[in-house]
């Protein structure tokens, strides 16, 4: 298909006259398909595709990391590079005897896993005065607040936290922290409950229960969720809570580097204003780290469904003070990413599509996988149709898809289900001119989420004292793989952990430690020792889309 | 390879050239710019980049989200970097389900002339008017349904004539709905006390302890054993 322009094109209802015969050939076989099933596959299965399709298998896609704690240990090259860079500040940069913010608890990043723990450390006894929030973006702008699907809580008579422990643990290939899987699922229930006492808007049948579904790889349905907009909902209700509680948090503000003590213990942080380009120093018995993830690395040059701000700051920071990482390996490609038209390719189009009925098809109307995978078998078997096979279909601008036969929701469902239960995915596609409740919606794999992170034990400590993590940043609850709803339950669980745990922390810790960036010169001397010299600077903070045509004529001048 | 065509848009009233097709935020940074305040989440659920544009020979200002939006050949469009709307601050566990407790933190709620401006403002198509009617009704609950899907823009509060702050004032409406109208799941409530009586710390002990290929021989058996849609 050659390249042309999609305005240019004659487009029926959305698509291009090529794409609807495909179109008309899933219409086809709908009703027929409405009941065929498709078998799971076995774990052997699952690990040939897996094997030879999932984009974390390819020889290219992970380096040894070469210094550091966890030396030795595979990573994508996108943040093995990050990790051995040079660090955007050193101390001459800064004055570290002039204290801007002297706090008790400094929380780095303001999605859901820092407002939940901002909010825990309050409630356990931290005044708000001691507790000062910071994120580089506004607050709330983070994954938590673009999660649709839903949240996985194990509270049917069918269900049990046994049930949910053993399908987390099976979506992880068994290479999940079990005691922080057992935190997990242990402390769904009480998370939904403390949501609904601040007030989030659960979708509830006529006798009050949760409407619930099942996602890829769950044996119950489990998936809660607010429409399709489950993470919003939350993450909005929780950033209303920090607000009337008069909580402090400093926006377009990142932390570019830790401040550790005489003994090697987080005892702060200096961020940067990016408004501004100033530097504040903070002085904290505890540092939370809420960072996120790392989508906007593009790994394996893959569009991604993340937020703007998904670096992986917060692995870079942790690194140079010394917290180990773990996973690190392994990277979440979401199944189903829109892959056509092209303005929303890559944004996530939500399993919840899938768990309320649509099936994956190919170009000639075809199932080829059972539909709720794990999300890496999933993706896997959507590659693999993608490039082992003919069936396939291509988008104006030469991008292979397959279809998420949406339509078939409203067949099994009844008429009128789309646009209510998948409100956002329909506008989404209704500003293109295509209507998902009737047609179909072209799908490819994007880049999800960071399976792996800092290591932490089940208080949310990482190796290095007064320094705790919770949310994406942290590694080792999903292992090599997370099942679908239990992001916005681990940000939640860990979030409330690692704000009561520093709660309890800085208790009893009387005095604060010293400012130094000593951790720097270790590393710098690792870098030395391993003869890396590296042109790149890290943190990321934010990448770079400019046009290449104004970067070619960029002239460093301060205005 | 066809040549991209390129488009003329007006970027807070400056010329630039961008290939067609892009986004209006990713035409913003093509041109150049790269955005500190003005993106967030880049697939519509943030509200980071609410936009006032207009197009080519046309004099109506329109809004949508820059991350949702195609930018359009003579397009003037400028993003909108913060609403400095004022937020009631109350207490959730001391607000009661009242009729008029909308009005009492949001007084000027009651000042709604019906003119639709904010419905028409809205990048979500959301029935904002109606929604504030509601409130004036004291139906919290249909506050609370027709608000849902508001991503918290901004758009409505800075052009309502009457100085109603829509988001936030329905962002209580549906605190209110959550905690208040919806009522307690039985089933959460009677697991809870099972977690919390210690009813299933045998089970995962097992579990934790079992052998490997018990464990997946277990797994597998679950999957396989897995809840179909009821009929």
């Amino acid at each position: 298909m050659p390249r042309r322009s999609v305005i240019e094109m004659e487009l029926i209802r959305g698509y291009p006259e090529y794409m609807r015969e495909s179109i008309e050939m899933v219409a086809k076989t709908r009703e027929a398909r409405a009941k065929e099933v498709m078998r799971r596959l076995t774990l052997e299965e699952r690990e040939e595709v897996l094997k030879g399709f999932h984009p974390d298998y390819k020889p290219d896609a992970k380096v040894e990391i070469k210094i550091g704690p966890s030396k030795g240990e595979k990573a994508p090259k996108e943040v093995e590079r990050l990790l051995e860079a040079e660090p955007l500040i050193d101390e001459s940069d800064v004055d570290l005897t002039k204290v801007d913010f002297d706090v008790d608890i400094l929380i780095i990043g303001a999605g859901g896993a820092g407002t939940v723990a901002a909010l825990w450390a309050y409630y356990s006894g931290v005044p708000k005065e001691n507790i000062l929030m910071c994120t580089k973006l506004r607050h709330g702008d983070s994954n938590t607040m673009m999660a649709q699907g839903g949240i996985q809580s194990a509270d049917r008579p069918e269900d049990s936290p046994a049930i949910h422990y053993l399908d987390v643990l099976g979506g992880g290939h068994f290479t999940n922290n079990p005691d922080l899987v057992e935190k997990l699922v242990m402390e769904a229930p009480r998370i939904i409950k403390w949501h609904e006492s601040l007030g989030v808007m659960y979708d509830k049948d006529a006798n009050n229960n949760f409407i619930e579904i099942s996602g890829g790889g769950t044996s119950r349905f489990r998936m809660h969720s607010a429409k399709d907009y489950t993470g919003m909902e939350i993450m909005r209700v929780l950033r209303d809570e920090f607000r009337n509680l008069g909580m402090k948090v400093l926006e377009f503000t990142s932390a570019v580097e830790l401040l550790t003590g005489e003994d090697g213990e987080v005892t702060g942080a200096v961020l940067f204003n990016m408004e501004t380009k100033q530097y504040y120093v903070v002085r904290a018995k505890a540092v939370i780290l809420a960072t996120g993830g790392f989508g906007r690395l593009h790994i394996m040059d893959f569009p991604t469904t993340n937020h703007y701000g998904a670096t992986g700051d917060g692995l870079v920071l942790a690194y140079r003070a010394g917290a180990r990482l773990v996973d690190m390996d392994s990277v979440q490609y979401h199944p189903t990413g829109a892959a056509y038209p092209e303005p929303i390719v890559g944004l996530l189009i939500t399993e919840k599509v899938r768990g309320l009925g649509a099936q994956v098809i190919n170009k000639i109307g075809k199932q080829f996988v059972f539909p709720l995978e794990p999300r890496d078998v999933e993706a896997a078997s959507i590659i693999k149709e993608c490039y082992s096979t003919e069936n396939y279909v291509v988008t104006p601008t030469g991008l292979r898809g397959v279809w998420l036969d949406s339509p078939l929701i409203e067949l099994l469902r009844g008429e009128g289900t789309v646009v209510k239960s998948l409100g956002a995915m329909h506008r989404m596609f209704a500003r293109f001119g295509i209507d998902m409740s009737q047609d179909p919606i072209l799908t490819f794999p994007t880049l999800h989420y960071q399976n792996g992170g800092v290591a932490i034990n089940v208080n949310a400590e990482t190796d290095v004292r007064g320094l705790f993590a919770c949310g994406e940043v942290a590694g080792g609850i999903h292992g090599k793989n997370r099942l679908m709803g239990n992001s916005l339950l681990d940000v939640n669980v860990f979030g409330k952990i690692a704000g009561i745990s520093a709660a309890k922390y800085v208790k009893h810790k009387h005095s604060k430690g010293k400012l130094t960036l000593n951790h720097l010169k270790k590393y710098r001397k690792e870098l030395k020792e391993a003869g890396i010299k590296s042109e790149l600077k890290s943190p990321m903070l934010l990448p770079d889309y400019r046009g290449k045509a104004v970067l070619s004529r960029k002239l460093d001048i301060v205005v | 390879m066809e040549e991209t065509k390129m488009i003329k848009v007006y970027i807070m009233g400056k010329e630039h050239e961008v290939p067609e097709g892009l986004t209006i935020m990713k035409a913003i940074e093509y041109a150049g710019y790269k955005i500190v305040r003005g993106a967030g989440c880049r697939a519509g659920f943030c509200g980071a980049c609410a936009t006032v544009y207009r197009k080519a020979n046309d004099y109506k200002l329109r809004v949508a989200l820059a991350c949702q939006t195609v930018a359009e050949d003579g397009m003037y469009l400028t993003e909108i970097p913060f609403v400095p709307a004022n937020k009631a601050i109350y207490d959730i566990e001391k607000v009661t389900p009242k009729a008029n407790i909308i009005l009492q933190h949001y007084p000027e709620v009651a000042r709604c002339v019906a003119c639709n401006t904010c419905t028409k403002s809205c990048p979500q198509d959301l029935k904002v008017m109606d929604y504030i009617q509601a409130m004036k009704r004291g139906d919290i609950a249909k506050a609370a349904e027709l608000s849902f899907d508001c991503v918290q823009c901004g758009l409505c509060a800075a052009r309502c004539p009457a100085e109603i702050v829509h988001y936030h004032a329905a962002q209580l409406a549906r605190r209110i709905y959550g905690k208040y109208i919806a009522k307690p799941s039985p089933n959460l409530e009677k697991r809870i006390k099972e977690i919390e009586e210690g009813k299933y710390d045998e089970e995962i002990k097992k579990l934790k302890q079992m052998p490997l290929e018990e464990m997946k021989k277990k797994y597998m058996e679950q999957q396989k054993n897995a809840e179909k849609e009821r009929d």
